[in-house]
């Protein structure tokens, strides 16, 4: 059986145990979120051993080379050395402005003290000061001089619930290397756009929508928004503003059911909505994001529709598995 | 008939356009099967991306192309659906859209009947008997 060394310590790894698992089950203090390979946060760096390619995927080349690995994603097949990621691979960043958007979520503005390049539409974990980690989707472009994450409250939620009431402007945070493949890219410039989320799954498409836009995007764009009860959209003005601005930009909000409060949105599902307008979606670019099982059902239905499998960007939030 | 293989023939895959065409399958032969009430529910819950490769890979195979599947894996892989309820019909159900997909493509019957008979050397394996 291989051993690991972790803080001076050797620790002897099960068949098929990750270092991750490896670790926890000897009570090691690391920080890890989605267990899943995706948000990062158990990023730690190798040495004196070999690194499987499996546990470097989705890092950045630079990354790579200094062998820094996910521990989620590595089940070694010898020896290794494995150090924490650190503060060296995290950005500082203070809190500039916190903004209730609506019952539940929370605008989070942050000024990174230090270059931070990131595609709009991409995830960061966010680190407060005791290690406590959390990944949120950048709502912000690349060329703002804030961050822009919104995060909804959840009950018992330990990061959420802090940054919903304790936390203040002037607040220290650790942003790690943005992920994910969810973002725009010049091409063709006049391809159909469909946006579609529910939830905070809005923050990603809020970037990209306005990226898409900013290079000058000239097909149409589409974004739907979708939530149980009106109360749960939100950013509805700053979405019809940018509605106003730009002639190729469309937005629409939908609710389940028509209540006396529906106001402005449509009735019906997300994908209803959806599929009413566009039956046929050939040659449309989707991004779709928030809930996984929505994510999914609706990436299926995007398909059949007639959107490619390629042509799909998808951002299903995972939860802490905590 | 007698066909004399020469050593410049073009493959069945060479024929059929290499990785070009299963790229223009996949997404039309994925469709069909998540569409076909006959097999879609053992594709719920699936991750779509991951699928998606899959289909890729096993049409590689199916169009005589370069691929690394083994009896076994076809066996591991397909061992949850046989539990679940996998058999000839559905079977056959996957082989007449490939058929289709084929067909919608505009490939010659000559070549869906050579790419069916590749398909269908892995039944038993898929069917884990």
């Amino acid at each position: 059986m291989p051993n690991i060394r972790y803080d001076g310590q050797d620790y002897a790894v099960q068949p098929r145990e990750t270092v991750l698992d490896c670790l926890l089950r000897n009570n090691v203090a690391i920080s890890y979120l989605c267990k899943a390979g995706s948000c990062q946060s158990c990023l730690v760096k190798g040495s004196d051993g070999t690194v499987p390619e499996f546990a470097q995927r989705g890092l950045k080349d630079t990354l790579r080379t200094q062998s820094y690995f996910l521990a989620c994603s590595c089940v070694p097949k010898g020896d290794l050395t494995v150090a924490p990621a650190g503060n060296d691979q995290r950005t500082p960043a203070l809190i500039t402005r916190l903004e209730s958007l609506n019952d539940t979520v929370l605008r989070v503005r942050l000024r990174a003290e230090a270059p931070f390049g990131y595609f709009a539409g991409q995830y960061v974990s966010l680190f407060r000061d005791d290690g406590l980690a959390r990944s949120y989707s950048l709502a912000s472009l690349p060329d703002e001089s804030e961050l822009e994450l919104h995060v909804r409250r959840i009950p018992g939620g330990a990061m959420s619930e802090w940054l919903h009431r304790t936390a203040q402007t002037g607040t220290r945070l650790w942003l790690q290397c943005p992920a994910g493949n969810c973002f725009y890219l010049p091409g063709d410039v006049g391809q159909p756009l469909l946006l579609a989320g529910t939830g905070t799954g809005l923050a990603p498409l809020y970037g990209i929508v306005r990226d898409a836009l900013r290079q000058g995007h000239t097909g149409p764009v589409w974004l739907f928004q979708g939530a149980l009860t009106r109360s749960g959209l939100y950013l509805t003005g700053e979405l019809a503003e940018l509605e106003r601005t730009w002639p190729n930009f469309h937005y629409v909000r939908s609710v389940p059911q028509h209540g006396d409060q529906a106001g402005e949105a449509e009735a019906g599902t997300l994908d209803d909505c959806i599929l009413r307008r566009f039956p046929s979606l050939a040659g449309w670019k989707g991004y779709v994001c928030g809930d996984p099982q929505l994510v999914n059902s609706l990436r299926k239905k995007l398909f059949l529709a007639g959107m490619g499998s390629k042509a799909i960007y998808a951002d299903a939030f995972l939860s802490s598995v905590r | 008939m007698e066909t004399v293989l020469t050593p410049h023939e073009a493959t069945l895959y060479e024929q059929l356009g290499g990785e070009a065409a299963v790229d223009a399958a996949v997404d039309i032969f994925y469709r069909k099967v998540l569409s076909d009430s006959r097999i879609s529910s053992f594709f719920d819950g699936v991750d779509m991306d991951r699928q998606a490769a899959k289909q890729k890979a096993f049409l590689t195979m199916a169009f005589g192309g370069p691929h690394s599947y083994t009896g076994l894996d076809m066996r591991r892989g397909h061992q949850h659906l046989v539990a679940r309820g996998l058999n000839d019909s559905h079977f056959d159900a996957v082989v007449e859209l490939l058929g289709a997909t084929l067909a919608e493509l505009g490939v010659a019957p000559d070549l869906i009947a050579k790419v069916a008979a590749i398909a269908e050397s892995t039944r038993n394996d898929v069917l884990n008997r």
